[in-house]
């Protein structure tokens, strides 16, 4: 009886209200004889505590106060939260309707534009995304030479502030010599011409970016109060000085050559992102010291001349060239996708060992979170998942969600909608 | 590059003669998925003049037939993809609200890279469609992915049905209520163009059944080749496909069919099936979806990724299609979502993309799964081609080795512009799944050309 109770207790936030997630809940929980794939200290049958928030405790025969809830991992695996170190989560309610979509503000130079201002924390696609076990990633405006400012957040929360982890970059899209899709008509020549008139606009706004900053130090060497207002330079002032990374979104070969010569040049703590052709020019990535992130994997080759494979085998050349590579779906409602996407690079070379971590701490290293999220590691956040399975097979399941803590139940409209509609009441029949 | 033109010219009479070739191949010891007679393992397939011959144990073939040793890989139907817009030149004649003239198969393209890439996921068989601007649009036309044959007309199936592409919803109503200021501009109006062309079509037949060729004095109707096909539908010789998304446009057309008396319907895409699934299956309508695809335009926000599962345990015949010439090249892990999202045993998922496409497209009787007299259509996987980690290895076209990883050139092109001094570089479209590919070349046409 009291068993029934508990049972229709767990059922009533879904039966009552119908098409709602149910509430997360913070405390503390003992996850029991798991096998903890923890990516930094290798896999270990193990239990681990989570308390206020953080990964209290990993070890055998972990005991816990009475408040602490137990669940039983027992034959169940335990990750690391992934990371999708690229999209637009969050900035995009309805992909064909102008007016849900913040991440493409007017203007060519806009690197104040903040994603975590238009973040919208109740997009219907955030639940969706995290069920799959992604727990964080990096949403970001894009379009124009510099689109705006992206931030890294966690997939749980209310506000954008208890969404953020800490981490922010600017973002620049590097001027292409490549065609914009396969409707691009544009000749050779006048795609170079684009190029041409892109890379003097760019090379127009760092002039002024490099004067600005001068005069900023300038000033604060000698407590003069700055005039006028510029918030787009205010915004890359500490990118031109080399103290803040700046996402670099480049893709053809010979472009990212160009790029790393640039940023290199103006001493820039680069991240390369994109990077299509990565495979082309790993010497040239290599030697540069930047980090890459890359994809999605799940794309057609940028060349009708490519290997069909070229998209899938991207990140294995570039890691086996030594170069520290993250995967991203770039994606917007498909995000939950990111698995997969690291799975097929996984399958074409990296390996699942690799992929993992292209997933987890390498991203969390590239933004310098890993003290915080990335692995499974007593004192970082508890954003980590339990599954049945390899994550990376497409049809585990993902049991257990918990975000910084909090206990997230495995809803959203997907699942809410299946419940709904499997065994639909009324049927056939008419009322 | 100058090596692939030499091999070309060197192939060239042997492509022109070998017109839709039938192959000889013995695949041994595979773990041989037949979707329809279960799994049977270190099982050998013979295909005999590009037909399954035998499938059984110890299979020998004669002298100088090609042999496969599948040992430790799985052997299935080749892939069969009920949506698809690669190997075509125009894909929207979206210049009226009903084209039931116009045919895919006048813009077949052989040269298209994707029909590679679709070979190397395993895809032995696609829908060329027309696409979604107008309610009744194009003929399509089901192709076997011959690669390597260059006259377009040898990519078409022989024996495959006639289909045509309808629309509902967001798409006519965006090209001709918005953009062209003419119906349909609502789902109310879809609805009446469906009618009014029936019935034109309908009396158009009734003129030609009623004229007696042999009376004196006859005077033969005018021919209409638009009406003429809109009578092919009503008499059931053209199958329908239709673009649709949500439920009550879904169960609209099904009302407009029963009216007119058309019982053959394959819904394409439909998101919202899920919702009308009893109807769907009473009405022995068939579906074609997404594995996920949702929330790219309005009429897909209240989408599910359980949507195949649902309808599969309702009792409809349902198909994962690509619509897209990037997720034509994994269907087999499009299907696996479909365990992911619903728990569909292996049988089940694999039927997604082999015998219920065949269904659809009305050539189960010849393809879609591994049985003896089918065509030679197969697929060979390293790993389940249910699994992340399965990697294609040959796919197999009327018995003839259109794909072999072992054999895989960087650079398949057959046409090369020769002002192209390097091969273009096409930057990811950052947002592709913005429109679903049937609205290909729509924009162009209304905002560029006019």
């Amino acid at each position: 009886m009291k068993n029934l109770i508990y049972i229709l207790l767990f059922f009533l936030p879904t039966s009552i209200f119908g098409q709602q997630i149910a509430k997360s809940e913070q405390g503390s929980f003992l996850l029991k004889n798991g096998t903890l794939v923890t990516v930094t200290n290798g896999t270990k049958k193990a239990d681990l505590l989570i308390k206020d928030g953080t990964i209290a405790q990993i070890g055998d025969a972990l005991t816990a106060s009475a408040d602490t809830e137990i669940i039983d991992c027992t034959d169940k695996f335990i990750y690391p939260g992934f990371i999708d170190s690229g999209c637009n989560l969050g900035l995009s309610e309805v992909g064909s309707v102008s007016l849900t979509q913040d991440y493409n503000e007017l203007g060519s130079f806009t690197p104040h534009m903040q994603a975590l201002t238009a973040v919208n924390p109740n997009a219907v696609a955030i639940p969706v995304t995290r069920v799959n076990g992604i727990t964080s990633v990096f949403t970001k405006p894009s379009g124009g030479r510099f689109p705006g400012t992206g931030s890294l957040i966690s997939l749980h929360g209310y506000t954008p502030e208890q969404m953020h982890t800490g981490f922010s970059a600017v973002i620049m899209n590097y001027p292409s010599t490549g065609k914009r899709g396969r409707w691009d008509r544009r000749s050779a020549d006048d795609i170079k011409k684009d190029n041409e008139k892109a890379a003097k606009e760019m090379k127009d706004i760092w002039a002024k970016a490099l004067l600005y900053a001068k005069i900023d130090s300038a000033g604060k060497a000698s407590n003069k109060s700055k005039e006028g207002y510029n918030p787009g330079m205010d915004a890359i002032v500490n990118v031109v000085n080399g103290e803040a990374p700046i996402m670099i979104e480049v893709n053809k070969a010979t472009d990212i050559k160009s790029a790393i010569k640039w940023a290199k040049e103006n001493k820039l703590k680069a991240i390369i992102t994109g990077a299509a052709d990565g495979w082309r020019v790993t010497k040239e990535l290599k030697e540069s010291g930047f980090p890459v992130i890359t994809g999605p994997v799940l794309a057609t080759p940028s060349r009708q001349s490519d290997s069909y494979d070229s998209p899938y085998s991207n990140a294995s050349k570039m890691h086996k060239a030594g170069i520290k590579v993250a995967i991203r779906t770039n994606d917007t409602e498909n995000v939950r996708n990111l698995p997969y996407q690291a799975g097929f690079a996984a399958t074409y070379g990296l390996g699942t060992e690799e992929a993992l971590r292209s997933v987890t701490i390498n991203p969390a290293e590239i933004f310098g979170m890993s003290d915080k999220y990335g692995s499974l590691e007593e004192g970082k956040m508890a954003s980590l998942f339990v599954s049945d399975g390899d994550p990376f097979e497409t049809k585990t399941q993902i049991i257990q969600l918990f975000i910084n803590g909090w206990n997230i139940p495995i809803e959203s409209r997907h699942t809410l909608l299946y419940d709904e509609f499997l065994e639909r009441s009324p049927g056939l029949k008419t009322n | 590059m100058k090596y692939i033109k030499i091999v070309a010219l060197i192939l060239l009479p042997f492509v022109i003669t070998a017109q839709t070739e039938k192959g000889d191949v013995l695949i041994k010891n595979g773990t041989v998925i037949t979707i329809t007679d279960g799994v049977k393992e270190n099982t050998d397939v013979l295909i005999s003049n590009g037909k399954i011959k035998s499938i059984g144990e110890s299979l020998s073939a004669g002298e100088g037939v090609k042999t496969i040793d599948a040992s430790g890989h799985f052997v299935m139907p080749g892939i069969i993809d009920a949506h698809s817009h690669i190997a075509l030149d125009a894909i929207n004649e979206a210049s009226n609200p009903v084209t039931a003239e116009v045919w895919e198969g006048d813009a077949l393209n052989p040269f298209d890279v994707g029909i590679y890439r679709a070979l190397a996921g395993g895809v032995t068989i696609s829908h060329a469609m027309h696409g979604s601007a107008n309610a009744i649009g194009g003929q399509c036309q089901t192709i076997k992915h011959r690669w390597g044959i260059t006259d377009q007309y040898d990519l078409i199936m022989d024996g495959a049905p006639r289909t045509i592409k309808f629309a509902l919803g967001e798409n006519p109503m965006r090209v001709h209520g918005e953009g062209r200021g003419i119906m349909p501009r609502t789902r109310m109006g879809i609805e009446q163009v469906f009618r009014k062309a029936f019935s034109e079509g309908k009396a158009y037949m009734e003129k030609w059944d009623k004229h007696d060729s042999k009376a004196i004095n006859a005077v033969a109707p005018e021919y209409d080749i638009r009406l003429e096909t809109l009578a092919d539908i009503l008499k059931g010789d053209i199958l329908i496909h239709c673009h649709s998304y949500r439920a009550d446009e879904i169960l609209m057309l099904m009302n407009v069919l029963g009216d007119f008396g058309v019982k053959k319907i394959c819904f394409q895409h439909v998101n919202e099936g899920f919702k009308v699934a009893p109807e769907l299956a009473a009405f022995g309508a068939t579906a074609s979806v997404f594995a996920d695809w949702w929330a790219y335009k309005f009429e897909v926000y209240y989408s599910t990724a359980y949507n195949a599962a649902i309808l599969t345990k309702n009792g409809v015949v349902t198909s994962i299609n690509s619509d897209s010439g990037e997720l034509i090249r994994h269907l087999y892990h499009e299907a696996g979502k479909s365990q992911k999202y619903g728990n569909l045993s292996d049988n089940d998922a694999l039927k997604l993309i082999t015998l219920n496409p065949a269904i659809q497209l009305g050539i189960d009787d010849k393809v879609g799964s591994l049985e003896v007299g089918k065509d030679g259509d197969i697929a060979i996987f390293k790993n389940h081609p249910l699994s992340i980690y399965t990697v294609p290895q040959y796919t197999i076209v009327d018995g003839v080795v259109r794909f072999d990883i072992n054999e895989d050139p960087a650079d398949v092109r057959m046409d090369i512009d020769p002002e192209e001094t390097v091969p273009a570089f096409f930057e990811q479209e950052a947002h592709d799944h913005d429109t679903d590919g049937c609205m290909h070349g729509v924009f162009e046409q209304l905002f560029e050309n006019h």
